[in-house]
């Protein structure tokens, strides 16, 4: 369903991304691990279209959208939850849903939307009026994921969901998005830190280091992989 | 008149934190747009007053939305300072070229709304100030309700918070960018055929003095803060009435100025604004 090839990006004189390739198959979740600095967002940058890439490809469904701008990637339903959540924390939780069905036009589409949000995420409906910014980290990742849910998306990209989350929502937010890979059939790509979390829910996984991949393998052989261990599961 | 004024400057920075300077020269080319609209129709009356400023506030939109395509737009990812000094300039251009167009002779306005006095009891009331009033104040709701429950509005307000954000939701940044510069011209232009209406003269220079206040007044109710540039502008309003009836009449324009230096050293953020800590 995707396909990176040979992607690099630069900021300035600074080179983030040195030949990254990769590929997600339509209804798999792929993980793409890593440390910090090691190029992972900026990979989920290019392909969203937040930066442009220097050199390669990206092929979503045998198109390049390599270097178009974000909001019409949008519109090939992909989309993607920003590191950091960036929700707007001046508009009310309704309001950001309704922005996340900006391309939508079809009032019955975005209320049966709307609805598949708050079921999956029932804490949502109860914080229907209040205005993002109050919200806890968790209740706000929740919003940025229910936020690019309401555009209908077939490929929905994720970085760091448990950046900055209580344990215990982790374990919820993380449930759910299996739960949405799974009853929606929604394809994703997720960019985390907690290495072990990710491989446990992913179908194949991807380890980057400065910049390039190292390592490509089915999520359950990266777990057993004695160098991904040592680096990135605590050993 | 000067919220309407003040609302553009507002308008502007809440989405891309400048200030607009040329804003206050819009003002005089919708004044000027009115006056030759209002050669056009053949006599005084309401629905010929609203055609004159609807006429007045679409050309300016479409002029606001011109100079951000071609001054702002190609700078919009270098320093705020360059971008500050292009509004400057522009309203230069706009003032030069407005008086080699216009002649730099003060033209008399004609009068587009019908003309009555109203007496209610010992206060006789002009019917310029009650179009001025009802104007204002239907465009100030008509403002509130676009930005706080239409989905352009909406956009306008995620733009202005987070751009980057907004743009992964499939909102065209470019596309409210335009828009708000088309919104907060037309307001400019709306002032400037009241303005006109009520001080019925008008020359290419007429924008500096009443832009120069209106922003004072978007800064004293918190710039980018819809409710402060309507505060702001009232309160400056009402001083200014004050001052002009007091015996330091001569310094009606000034005064303006020295709440800036007050606002700006006692309450940096203005009356209504929050202040922000600038990411460097």
């Amino acid at each position: 369903m995707l396909e990176v090839k040979n992607l690099h990006v630069s900021y300035g004189a600074i080179k983030a991304l040195h030949g990254v390739s990769l590929s997600v198959k339509a209804g798999s979740i792929v993980t793409l691990i890593g440390s910090n600095g090691a190029g992972k967002s900026t990979t989920l940058r290019a392909i969203s279209g937040l930066v442009k890439p220097r050199a390669g490809e990206i092929l979503y469904e045998g198109q390049n959208i390599a270097g178009l701008p974000a909001h019409q990637i949008v519109a090939r339903e992909l989309l993607h939850v920003p590191e950091g959540r960036m929700v707007f924390a001046n508009l009310t939780v309704q309001e950001n849903l309704m922005m996340g069905a900006y391309l939508q036009h079809d009032k019955n589409i975005i209320a049966a939307e709307l609805e598949l949000v708050f079921k999956t995420f029932p804490r949502l409906k109860e914080r229907e009026k209040q205005a993002a910014g109050t919200l806890s980290g968790g209740e706000q990742q929740m919003l940025a994921i229910g936020r690019a849910l309401m555009s209908k998306p077939k490929f929905l990209m994720m970085d760091e969901p448990s950046l900055g989350i209580a344990p215990l929502l982790v374990k919820t937010i993380f449930e759910k998005i299996v739960e949405i890979n799974r009853t929606h059939g929604i394809t994703i790509l997720l960019v985390e830190q907690n290495a072990n979390l990710a491989l446990e829910i992913s179908h194949y996984g991807y380890v980057l280091e400065t910049g390039k991949i190292i390592l490509q393998n089915e999520s359950a052989v990266l777990r057993q992989d004695p160098k991904v261990r040592s680096a990135y599961l605590g050993g | 008149m000067y919220a309407l004024i003040a609302l553009g400057y507002t308008l502007v920075y809440g989405v891309l934190r400048f200030i607009n300077f040329a804003h206050s020269d819009v003002f005089m080319v919708g004044a000027f747009i009115g006056f030759y609209a209002g050669r056009g129709v053949s006599s005084a009356s309401t629905t010929s007053g609203i055609i004159v400023m609807l006429v007045a506030m679409l050309g300016c939109a479409a002029l606001g939305i011109i100079i951000e395509l071609l001054a702002y737009r190609p700078l919009r990812n270098r320093s705020k300072l360059t971008v500050l000094i292009t509004a400057i300039g522009v309203s230069l251009l706009l003032e030069n070229v407005g008086q080699m167009i216009f002649g730099a002779t003060p033209q008399p306005f004609p009068e587009v709304f019908p003309a009555r006095k109203f007496e209610i009891g010992q206060l006789v009331v002009s019917s310029k100030d009650l179009v001025v009033l009802i104007v204002t104040l239907g465009l100030l709701g008509a403002l509130r309700f676009l930005v706080m429950k239409t989905k352009i509005g909406t956009a306008m307000r995620a733009v202005s918070f987070n751009p980057q954000a907004a743009s992964l939701m499939g909102i065209n940044v470019n596309h409210v960018i335009s828009f708000t510069f088309g919104l907060g011209s037309a307001f400019a232009a709306a002032a400037g055929i009241l303005w006109a209406y009520k001080f019925p003269k008008i020359d290419p220079l007429m924008g500096i003095t009443p832009g120069l206040t209106a922003f004072v007044a978007a800064v004293l109710g918190g710039i980018g803060n819809i409710p402060g540039a309507a505060l702001g502008a009232l309160l400056i309003g009402v001083i200014e009435t004050f001052v002009r009836g007091s015996r330091w009449s001569t310094w009606t324009e000034a005064i303006a100025f020295v709440l800036l230096i007050l606002i700006l050293l006692f309450r940096p953020a203005g009356l209504l604004g929050k202040l922000q800590p600038e990411k460097v």
